[in-house]
């Protein structure tokens, strides 16, 4: 048998058959839409934890660091202790590998039983819309979460069904820590400026130009990931803006705007901090760690940051490390960027919802914020009461249960959009760099909200 | 039928892992669909999206002037350093041609974790300047709008200069040594011999070296996504990077499915067009 040649032509031709029939055969994702509210609804029955049987439980986290990952270790050997029905088969990655891997899982049929997913937009309220995660909200009636935690703590983990609203609505996790975004300072630093500790944005202004004039870089500021300097935008912009104004723009609800007045002035300010080297010669071309690196090492007066860098920081400079929250906001309360460590979710397909819940329950509870404590994390909970004796850390853990009490709790910016992470790490540092105005960098912050919210 | 049967294991893993993806891209290209749950199809939009697309007409320029870092530069740099040691019967050649050839066996990432030490603040290039007395020069080259471009550039340059001279080098050196030395009876001098000798008769693998380069410099996502991520603001943002960033960050898997189909698009073009000219030199000559 011989057989004629394919010419290039017609191989061609085939491919592009093949190509259009794969094409026209299968859409990505899902054909049709998953009913947003499959998970919700029907109250689970309360049934005892102990009385489920063998059951072996997948929980996907990111708490690999020191002291949140040894918390977890003794809570998990506590909770199958207390539940020897129940194995827990845990897996820990980084957080950017957990938030590139769960977006995947949660569309297949393969999924953990508990996950770790972060709050904003870009990720919870995605799954929420997608109909991926189930709704706690029965279980909290169930072990009374809602008394266990602070509303604006909740608040964060509460999308509407449909994930138009963030802030409001139907519970998706449950944190664990609590983190807050402030000021650091050298002790040694204001009392060679003969400073306090500035009771106001005015002071504190007023200090920062006096440091200048001293030959201290003002603040320290490593900006080369665009992420770091949302830390410090954030806690300004309380000093312009109502704090409700800001929670409406970073959980990307309708109704607010970044174009307004005192967002310019914010944003101007921040500018000015850029521009006239407050942060230094090149906040754009630093690093994050090593610039705190160089703060524990004597540069700079006060480093604007998270909590999350105390334990390593005061590893370095002991007592001369302290920690404020930014003076009051513009409404005269405490308001700072903060908020929870990520929280732990039950996707929609999860083999175990009743055991997940319990673990949730029990990594959560009164006792697992001692444990937390104990290992030397911020537990989101009674977090004065279990702050230690002195130290930055006694700072943190009372400014952030003055602020989660009393105060607002900022969301992450962001948290508003699925894109507002790049839109605003990248505007920021156009802004710092004097790349452009403070004016187009805020339309540009305006377009990305409206675009959401609008459409 | 047996021919085909020889090919088939081959071609069975080249659909598998290279046909199949590039068609699922250019299928995902053609959705607006953010990487899980329900997709909608939207045809041609988001190609007529990217028409207006600052950001991504950046990306694409920024990646044109990688190639001048990438290839003419490495080509320039490299043909000269070629002749030199083709001419100078350099003692330990085999030494320097390590030396020189040494970035191209380094994994990307290591290179690129350790220049963007060398460009930090306190980094060893700022410590040169400062002992040199230039110390008002010193800044963060990453964080400088105008200046993180060609820093991550010069990355580029060291990476591709070894690997364009070995290239050239190989070429000179089957040059017959008659040629030169009739030249030289003729009184050519090292320019003339260059331009009459060494310079057309290495146009090969001149252009296989403008393709290879030309190929790294515009798919350049290692370099980027280590050292700047793509600022200050979008200031050294590419195509590659703009893929990850849109289909991971984003989730915006059709638009970065069609830029990565215009990326692919694109690298043929060029290098088709590059291979015609060299092709019609080598065959004119």
């Amino acid at each position: 048998m011989k057989l004629h040649p394919i010419t290039r032509r017609r191989l061609l031709l085939g491919a592009g058959l093949a190509g259009a029939a794969v094409v026209s055969a299968c859409a990505p994702g899902e054909s049709v839409p998953s009913a947003s509210g499959s998970a919700t609804g029907a109250a689970p029955e309360v049934t005892d934890p102990a009385e489920l049987g063998d059951v072996e439980l997948v929980v996907w986290d990111q708490e690999v660091r020191g002291s949140q990952n040894d918390a977890l270790v003794a809570l998990i050997a506590a909770f199958e202790e207390k539940y020897p029905n129940i194995t827990v088969n845990r897996t820990s990655q980084s957080f950017d590998d957990l938030k590139a891997q769960v977006s995947l899982a949660l569309s297949g049929n393969d999924v953990p039983d508990v996950v770790q997913v972060n709050n904003a937009r870009g990720d919870m309220g995605q799954f929420v819309k997608a109909g991926q995660l189930v709704d706690l909200t029965p279980y909290a009636a169930q072990y009374g979460w809602e008394d266990r935690f602070p509303a604006s703590v909740l608040s964060k983990v509460r999308y509407s069904g449909d994930a138009t609203t963030f802030g409001e609505g139907n519970l998706y996790g449950l944190p664990q820590t609590g983190e807050i975004v402030g000021l650091f300072y050298s002790q040694k630093k204001l009392d060679a400026l003969g400073a306090e500790a500035p009771a106001t944005w005015e002071d504190y202004l007023a200090l920062l130009d006096e440091a200048k004039a001293a030959g201290e870089q003002p603040m320290v500021l490593g900006n080369i990931e665009k992420w770091p300097a949302l830390h410090v935008f954030g806690p300004l912009q309380a000093h312009y803006v109502e704090p409700e104004t800001i929670v409406q723009l970073g959980m990307g609800n309708a109704g607010a705007t970044w174009t307004d007045e005192a967002n310019v002035a914010a944003m101007e300010q921040f500018a000015t901090w850029g521009t006239e080297g407050y942060f230094g010669t090149s906040p754009n071309g630093l690093d994050y760690d090593p610039a705190w690196t160089e703060f524990t090492q004597g540069t700079g007066v006060f480093l604007p940051g998270g909590s999350w860098l105390a334990t390593d920081m005061e590893a370095v400079m002991g007592e001369d490390l302290r920690f404020m929250p930014p003076p009051p906001a513009v409404d005269g309360k405490l308001a700072t960027t903060g908020g929870t460590g990520i929280p732990f979710s039950i996707p929609a397909k999860a083999k175990n919802v009743a055991a997940a819940a319990a673990y949730i329950d029990f990594i959560t509870s009164e006792e697992a914020m001692q444990i937390i404590a104990d290992n030397g994390g911020m537990p989101v909970l009674r977090t004065a009461e279990l702050a230690p004796e002195s130290g930055v850390q006694k700072d943190i853990y009372e400014a952030f249960d003055t602020v989660s009490q009393e105060g607002t709790l900022l969301p992450y910016l962001d948290y508003a959009t699925p894109t507002f992470s790049d839109t605003a790490g990248t505007g920021l540092q156009e802004v710092l760099g004097g790349q452009k105005s403070a004016q187009d960098v805020l339309a540009d912050f305006e377009a990305d909200y409206q675009a959401f919210v609008g459409g | 039928m047996t021919p085909y049967l020889y090919v088939l294991p081959a071609f069975l893993v080249y659909g598998l892992f290279l046909l199949y993806p590039l068609i699922r891209a250019g299928q995902f290209s053609l959705y607006d669909w953010p990487g899980f749950g329900p997709s909608e199809f939207v045809g041609p939009g988001n190609y007529v999206d990217l028409l207006g697309d600052r950001r991504f007409r950046d990306a694409v320029g920024h990646a044109l002037t990688l190639i001048v870092f990438y290839s003419i530069l490495p080509l320039v740099v490299g043909l000269v350093l070629a002749a030199i040691l083709r001419r100078g019967r350099v003692r330990g050649l085999g030494f320097f041609r390590v030396v020189i050839f040494m970035p191209q066996v380094i994994a990307l990432v290591v290179v690129a974790v350790a220049w963007h030490q060398i460009y930090s603040p306190t980094g060893l290039l700022n410590d040169v300047l400062r002992a040199l007395g230039l110390g008002e020069l010193a800044r963060g080259w990453l964080g400088d709008p105008n200046l993180a471009l060609p820093a991550v550039g010069m990355i580029g340059f060291w990476l591709s200069t070894g690997l364009v001279m070995l290239l050239l080098l190989a070429g000179m050196g089957r040059i017959p040594n008659d040629l030169y030395e009739a030249a030289r009876l003729d009184g050519a001098g090292p320019v003339r011999e260059f331009f009459a000798i060494s310079l057309p008769s290495v146009k090969a693998e001149i252009t296989t070296a403008l393709v290879l380069t030309i190929i790294a410099a515009l798919k350049t996502f290692d370099l980027v996504y280590v050292t700047t991520s793509g600022g200050p603001g979008t200031a050294t943002t590419v195509p590659s990077y703009e893929v990850y960033n849109r289909a991971f960050n984003l989730k915006e898997v059709g638009s970065a499915s069609a830029v990565a189909i215009v990326l692919t698009v694109l690298v043929f073009g060029i290098n088709v067009v590059i291979s015609r000219i060299g092709e019609e030199r080598v065959v004119g000559r």
